[in-house]
């Protein structure tokens, strides 16, 4: 079934907050259209499944409202909203069998006995789990839980189908194959889906829209084809497929510099504006030095199957292309980019990213420069073993050599020295504007990367400054 | 040289020693001395006596009754206790259990003392209400039993399961009564077994009430004060038919559990 312009569900303004304080959800606005597949995309801990919990009446949202078909049936208990949920983990009732596992939401409707058994025989039917019905839970796959579970909940004809990370349990081929079969599901049905996933492969498989969420607000609404095209911040752009993130400045009219060098783009941004772009590894093409727009050095290629995945760093800034062309480890090669693969971001924020080396004593290095900190205190969950080794949250060894560190650190949060050898990094003003109360810097370091600098007194434009970045105001995330 | 060798053999031999000394022998003494009779023949008199004297089976009867409504007292307090301390999401509920298993590190015959006294102050004579002091006292004593295997059940039990069954359309009660009961009848099942038997033998327990009536325990317990071990003996092993019996069955109800029909018992 099309999906029409009726909106079966609108959340408005929804916010939720734990009794710790703890902020799930905020300000959530999305409308879905009747017979729409919208997924929920983000990484654990984003309130995705909050928002969905809210959506079934598992949780109480602290604000806004949740109209289901003009109606708000924010307060209403689970068993009073015509939405059904496929679980995580299946949740099917193991005293039962699954003919008594389908016909329970029957049941509490109070359908005749014939109906439900026809309804229950139809249903089967449509999972391809056809005479099913006296089999005892325990007895079947995981793969025929998972369509059992479905079964159960869209025998009750619901308005809206949750499903939340119905996949995440089953192997990768069973994964693929319940992909297309829920896709056709869907189509065949006519049920609103509203579906949950942390895998951006199958939100982009799947989804008539996707919702990318972190940390509580949605970061953006919009086909797969939108996601992937245009991503609307670096966030969006690193969490949907694979891509090298820059920070920049626009250098003239359809003019952008990151990266050590200046490409030429189709975003209108004025110039001077401090920018993020994204450049897709597929688009990058690896040319002769001279003919690239940026040069550098191949450090390493992966054969992918596909493709080949290589990295090339230019200065300190790394590019990862992928290509069906391999290359030589330490070849000198040039780089460039069609201006139609340049994705320009306004930096809404300034934050400033750089990657950290982890150390072979699990320290953290930038720059040649140690930073008071350890890996174990940076990511939860890990330890370090007797042996010196360091294994995450889930026993992983992470490897110093092929873990990087993502910091990053606010403008306002780093102060300029003339005492260079002070800073962590050492660079020259090449960019200055007045923003009212204080002066925006961009100092071009020695590293090729640029950095933003709040400072409320004037330097000069070349001054050559070190910058102060006081560890306890840099945040860190694991690079994947 | 000689190498000793342990294959994995030799490791269960304690444990078979123990089992041959501890179990088999002294259940082959109670076979024996339930089919002789003083002079060492053979005899079923025992048995038999047992089935056609009025008093015996009168004894049985009575601890029967005992027992039951003990069981079904204790359950009737155990489980909404222990329910609700499984859901609840008390930060001290560690704190609330322990209070309720306390009593049991209590030595019993101070506990027991205490309610004779407590039902003396309430009853006057407790000679007026053996019955109900007999249960009162099992209950007492016995109740921690009940608690805990229902509590382990109870908050063992997939919290999404419940919200499968809201989600479904089952409001709280029909949604306690669907899912949360007949899957906490495991525990409810384990708990019957630790509160039922002993709740037939434990007559020390009346004796410390000064309760006068007879249980199958006291039963034994004269039979063995008058030198009497072959009446005894036979008690003993009707007592542990009862529980065999009483095994098989739970088992078989456990496993047609698993299977997926327990909700049956509803």
């Amino acid at each position: 079934m099309p999906t029409t312009n009726e909106n079966i569900i609108e959340l408005r303004h929804i916010t939720k907050t734990y009794e710790d304080g703890f902020v799930a959800v905020s300000d959530f606005n999305l409308s879905v259209r009747k017979g729409e597949f919208v997924t929920f995309l983000g990484p654990s801990g984003c309130g995705k499944t909050t928002t969905l919990r809210m959506i079934a009446g598992f949780e109480l949202p602290t604000e806004g409202e949740i109209l289901l078909n003009g109606k708000n049936i924010a307060s209403l208990p689970p068993y009073e909203r015509p939405i059904n949920t496929v679980f995580q983990r299946y949740a099917l009732f193991p005293h039962m069998n699954i003919y008594e596992n389908i016909a329970f939401g029957l049941r509490q409707k109070k359908v005749p006995q014939d109906v439900i058994t026809k309804k229950v025989k139809r249903v089967l039917e449509l999972v391809d789990l056809e005479g099913f019905e006296s089999r005892s839970v325990s007895t079947l796959s995981g793969g025929q839980q998972q369509r059992i579970a479905i079964a159960r909940a869209v025998v009750n004809e619901p308005e809206i189908l949750l499903l939340d990370e119905p996949l995440g349990a089953l192997d990768l081929k069973m994964r693929k194959e319940m992909q297309l079969e829920l896709k056709e599901m869907h189509d065949r049905l006519g049920i609103t889906f509203i579906y949950v996933t942390h895998d951006q492969e199958e939100a982009l498989t799947m989804s008539d829209t996707i919702v990318v969420m972190s940390e509580g607000k949605i970061q953006q609404t919009g086909t797969p084809e939108d996601i992937y095209n245009e991503p609307k911040n670096a966030f969006v752009a690193d969490f949907i497929g694979e891509s090298n993130i820059f920070n920049g400045i626009m250098t003239g009219h359809l003019k952008a510099r990151f990266c050590g060098g200046e490409f030429d783009c189709v975003d209108d941004v004025a110039e001077g504006t401090h920018i993020t772009a994204v450049v897709r590894p597929e688009d990058v093409i690896v040319t002769a030095p001279e003919e690239g727009t940026i040069r550098g050095t191949v450090t390493n290629v992966i054969f992918k199957g596909m493709h080949y995945e290589i990295t090339i760093v230019s200065g300190k800034s790394e590019m990862v292309v992928q290509s069906v062309r391999s290359q030589k480890v330490g070849d000198y090669v040039g780089m460039r980019v069609d201006p139609d693969n340049i994705h320009i971001m306004i930096a809404e924020d300034h934050t400033n990213y750089f990657t950290a080396d982890i150390n072979s004593d699990f320290r953290l290095e930038f720059n040649g420069k140690l930073l008071d900190t350890s890996v174990t205190k940076l990511i939860k969950g890990s330890k370090r073993l007797e042996d010196g080794r360091v294994v995450d949250a889930a026993g992983d060894e992470i490897d110093p050599a092929k873990t990087r560190i993502i910091a990053s650190i606010q403008p306002q949060d780093i102060t300029m020295t003339d005492h260079v050898e002070e800073g962590l990094v050492e660079g020259y003003i090449s960019n200055l504007i007045y923003k009212g109360d204080h002066y925006s810097y961009v100092i071009h370091t020695d590293l090729e990367q640029d950095f933003i600098v709040d400072d409320e007194y004037l330097w000069n434009m070349d001054d050559h400054v070190g910058l102060i970045m006081p560890i306890e105001k840099m945040t860190f995330k694991l690079k994947k | 040289m000689h190498v000793l060798k342990f294959s994995r053999k030799s490791l269960g031999i304690p444990y078979a020693l123990f089992l041959i000394l501890f179990v088999a022998l002294p259940l082959l003494v109670l076979f024996y001395y339930a089919f002789t009779n003083g002079q060492g023949q053979f005899t079923t008199k025992n048995f038999t006596g047992f089935f056609t004297d009025p008093n015996t089976l009168g004894t049985l009867c009575y601890s029967f009754a005992i027992a039951l409504v003990t069981t079904i007292v204790c359950l009737l307090i155990a489980y909404p206790t222990a329910y609700i301390l499984a859901v609840s999401k008390l930060r001290q509920k560690h704190v609330l259990i322990l209070l309720l298993i306390m009593p049991m590190w209590i030595n019993f015959s101070l506990r027991i003392t205490a309610l004779k006294e407590i039902l003396t102050l309430i009853e006057g004579n407790l000679a007026y209400y053996p019955f109900l002091n007999a249960v009162v006292g099992m209950t007492y004593d016995f109740l921690p039993f009940m608690i805990l295997p229902i509590y382990n059940t109870i908050s063992r039990l997939d919290g999404s399961l419940i919200e499968a069954a809201k989600d479904l359309g089952a409001n709280d009660t029909s949604a306690f009564l669907k899912v949360t009961l007949p899957l906490s009848v495991p525990g409810i099942v384990s708990g019957i077994s630790m509160v039922f038997l002993p709740a037939m033998t434990n007559y020390v327990v009346l004796d410390m009430l000064y309760n006068s009536t007879y249980i199958m325990g006291s039963l034994i317990g004269s039979y063995f004060s008058a030198y009497n071990w072959h009446g005894g003996s036979m008690i003993a092993l009707i007592l542990l038919a009862i529980i065999i019996a009483f095994t098989i069955l739970t088992r078989g109800m456990e496993e047609s559990d698993n299977r997926g029909v327990g909700g049956a018992l509803l």
